[in-house]
């Protein structure tokens, strides 16, 4: 190798939370263009360990080196962006309130005096041109009317804008969780592009096959350490599941199969009038009208945004006031988000508070709610969907991203309602957390509830019993678990319906 | 009517004007026209508008608080203070009197410091220091006495070519506020911090800074409001600036801003002074009594937020 010292050198660093050991001695050396994949359980301390990189968290102790010189001790957010070393979050940080344009300015210091404006339209214009052809993102759209993916695309190209200095480093901790399956095909290979000019990427991922498929190597964390590191090429998904230390399951095809199906149990798809739900959008053109039972699990898939999430709102509009015109709710209906942040949690209330507020008429005394029953209730939860929390009453900010999910979960299962709609419920949610989940999900299923599930990851639809594609607003193919495939799932999510059912034929 | 401004509503508000003030405002104007046409020449403009320059200002004051997602409970009181110490001191040692006041802008940058780092709600900061502002202006000025330099008040009467000089004033701060908040590149950071201090932070910039720079610009901009408002009352008194607080906030929304979120319009919240003075005005060319004057001011906010309620709904 050459003389040139690593870009970054990490050595024995340690960093404590009050009680809690969220680095214990971790090493971590980067090159560049080195893309390094990161895996672990919610919790391992993969965020820690950016935290401590990026800037924004102090570590307790270790050595610390940027270029082969030790970083000062004021080593802040500042400093990690003059280096070059700059950060997507899963969560975003875009200010809402602000335009495409305006978000740019505030990442590039230099972004001033006459003209800045238009200077920021062209950096983040290029970086969204050269990353995501075809965006049709408006620079001057305030960052809150876009929709989700288009927010995450000005969240990742503003990280990989230049103005003067290209970024060196780039932390990407989930960064196509919000992306449709293009457009994080796209990224994904910009990435694999970009290191040929010397960018090195951190790339930290649930999904895993990203992962093995675009970097070079792969560390594992578990519990505050490094416990494994291995070449990319050549490894599977299963073996790096197995590393981080989950029981070798079998692959979810097989848990998939295993289970007694569901179409045995519910009623032939033709029978409407059975339908817990029916939304009959044939009157307007569409080929395909939708309908789901009692007992089934059924998915809605497709390129993010055409028409999804606005078929989940409208049934839980519809079960909640008159129906919309076409459509058809039986039951009570409940929805939960994978947009915890935004539409989920109540952040000040405690773990019981917001599992229970769904249920207060049921554990009120005379307009009261009892202490001793909401406790209860939280505690009759934890246990059922595994919330790790030693007590109920901590705020719910304590947990992690995957256990407010499952929070969240339980506030709709613990209602009456029998139809539970889920938004995208798993997003950055690790592997073994989806696993429980969706065991318990299939659980309730054939208790009788009825789930529409909505996902931008593939692979949880074989959790469906059937899964409807949607394109541009109609539905273009309904596919039965059985007939399940990716290639069949892209074909309509592209429109392609008749090539798809001929594929099938 | 309502449909037809549902649409145009939107695309002004991209471009940071608003639409609704500016629709009231003219009604309100021409209003004035029909019912008194010599309320609308150079002269009647003049004398009906001159106590919207320290309106303005207070607004832009309450502005800069309300562009942090705060809300300042004391910028009325500070006026007062303001006006106090002018009276006092500005013929007599104006030096001094300038340092005071240099010293209340500063006060106010540390609040926004203070608030920022020990992450406390401005509505108790800002109500405890207006408690300090008034017990400053009280010890001062127990009862209101006091003069203002003739300077000063020719500056406040003086006739500006072409325009009366509240509107040239409101133009002016308009053009500013306008330019520094919604235009310049460090607005920007200022509007981050009411929208997402947390990503305001990640991306490098200082929190306590920003927030400072806010406060501090909220003081100056208290300071020419009180100073403008003593070159027309020529006098001081520890009471006078006390309804500016409520007024300014209702200036402010009523121009078209949020209370959360850093989603600003300064240019509305200079229409907005206009329009909270005008209210009284057209009252007193009604059989209605003057007594009226703060519920109609209120009823006016209310209506004014509900019809924004409206046309975002239809947005």
């Amino acid at each position: 190798m050459s003389d040139t010292p690593p870009l970054v050198v990490m050595s024995g660093i340690s960093k404590n939370f009050g009680r809690v050991r969220a680095l214990a001695s971790v090493d971590l050396a980067i090159g560049a263009a080195d893309l390094v994949g990161i895996v672990g359980h919610n919790g391992a301390g993969k965020s820690s360990l950016m935290a401590v990189l990026r800037g924004t968290v102090a570590r307790d102790e270790g050595r610390f080196l940027v270029d082969g010189r030790e970083v000062a001790a004021d080593y802040d957010v500042r400093q990690a962006r003059a280096f070059g070393i700059r950060s997507v979050f899963q969560e975003l940080s875009l200010c809402p309130t602000l335009t495409v344009a305006e978000n740019t300015r505030l990442s590039h210091r230099d972004l001033k005096g006459w003209g800045w404006r238009s200077a920021a339209r062209r950096v983040i214009g290029k970086a969204l041109d050269t990353i995501f052809p075809n965006h049709g993102i408006l620079l001057d759209a305030v960052v809150e009317d876009l929709s989700a993916s288009a927010r995450q695309m000005v969240e990742v190209a503003r990280a990989f804008s230049i103005l003067s200095m290209p970024p060196r480093l780039v932390i990407l901790d989930e960064p196509t969780s919000a992306l449709d399956a293009q457009a994080a095909h796209q990224f994904l290979n910009y990435i694999v592009r970009s290191r040929e000019n010397g960018i090195s990427c951190l790339l930290i991922s649930h999904r895993l096959k990203e992962i093995v498929d675009h970097t070079d190597r792969v560390i594992v964390m578990r519990d505050g350490r490094v416990v494994d590191e291995r070449r990319a090429s050549g490894l599977s998904p299963e073996q790096l599941v197995e590393a981080m230390g989950v029981m070798a399951q079998a692959s979810e095809t097989a848990v998939a199969q295993l289970r007694p199906g569901g179409s045995g149990r519910a009623k032939p798809a033709a029978q409407i009038e059975n339908a817990v739900l029916a939304h009959d959008a044939r009157s307007r053109g569409g080929r395909i009208a939708f309908t789901a039972k009692a007992g089934e699990i059924v998915g809605l898939a497709g390129l993010d945004g055409h028409g999804q999430k606005q078929l989940l709102q409208a049934i839980f509009r519809s079960a909640l006031g008159p129906a919309d015109a076409g459509l058809r709710v039986d039951a009570e209906a409940a929805y939960v988000s994978g947009d915890r942040r935004a539409e989920g949690i109540f952040p000040l209330w405690s773990i019981s508070e917001n599992l229970t507020v769904s249920l207060l008429k049921g554990i009120a005394r005379f307009g009261l709610v009892s202490a001793r029953d909401e406790e209860a209730a939280a505690r009759e939860w934890r246990s059922r969907l595994g919330i790790k929390t030693p007590d109920v009453r901590s705020p719910i900010l304590s947990l992690s991203g995957g256990n407010q999910q499952k929070v969240l979960i339980a506030r709709a299962l613990a209602t009456d309602a029998r139809i539970i709609l889920l938004d995208d419920p798993m997003r950055g949610v690790d592997v073994s957390s989806k696993r429980e989940m969706f065991d318990h999900i299939r659980h309730e299923a054939a208790d009788g509830k009825c789930f529409v599930l909505y996902t931008t990851e593939t692979e949880e639809l074989i959790n469906c019993d059937r899964i409807y594609v949607y394109y541009q607003g109609e539905i273009t193919a309904e596919i039965p678990r059985h007939e399940l495939s990716e290639e069949r799932v892209l074909a309509a999510s592209f429109g392609r319906a008749e090539e798809a059912s001929d594929a099938a034929a | 009517m309502l449909r037809l401004s549902a649409r145009i509503a939107p695309a002004l508000r991209g471009a940071g004007l608003p639409f609704l003030p500016v629709l009231a405002l003219t009604i309100m104007v021409i209003g004035m026209g029909i019912m008194q046409p010599r309320a609308t020449s150079y002269i009647g403009l003049q004398l009906i508008l001159r106590f919207v320059p320290p309106m303005i200002f207070a607004a832009l004051a309450q502005l800069c608080v309300i562009t942090a997602s705060d809300i300042d409970f004391g910028i009325g009181p500070f006026i007062s203070l303001v006006n106090c110490i002018a009276a006092t001191l500005l013929s007599s040692h104006p030096a001094l009197c300038f340092l005071l006041l240099a010293a209340g802008v500063a006060a106010y940058g540390a609040m926004g410091a203070f608030i920022q780092i020990r992450r406390l709600p401005s509505i108790v900061v800002t109500l405890g220091a207006s408690f300090i502002w008034l017990g400053l202006a009280l010890l001062i000025m127990p009862t209101p006495a006091g003069s203002a330099p003739d300077w000063l008040v020719a500056l406040a009467h003086w006739r500006a070519p072409y325009l009366p000089l509240p509107i040239l004033v409101g133009v002016l701060a308009a053009i500013f506020s306008q330019w520094f908040f919604r235009m310049s590149s460090y607005g920007v950071v200022l509007r981050g911090l009411g929208s997402a201090p947390p990503f305001l932070r990640d991306a490098g910039w200082s929190l306590v800074v920003a927030r400072s720079a806010l406060y501090a610009l909220a003081g100056l901009f208290g300071v020419i409001s009180g100073l403008m408002l003593t070159a027309l009352i020529s006098s001081g008194d520890a009471n006078v600036g006390t309804p500016y607080t409520l007024l300014s906030v209702a200036a402010v929304i009523v121009g078209g801003s949020s209370f959360t979120g850093g989603v600003i319009s300064p240019i509305g919240a200079v229409v907005g002074a206009f329009i909270m003075l005008l209210t009284g005005v057209l009252l007193s060319f009604t059989p209605i009594s003057s007594d009226w004057q703060l519920s109609v001011q209120g009823l006016l906010l209310l209506l004014v937020l509900g019809l924004r309620a409206l046309s975002r709904r239809h947005a």
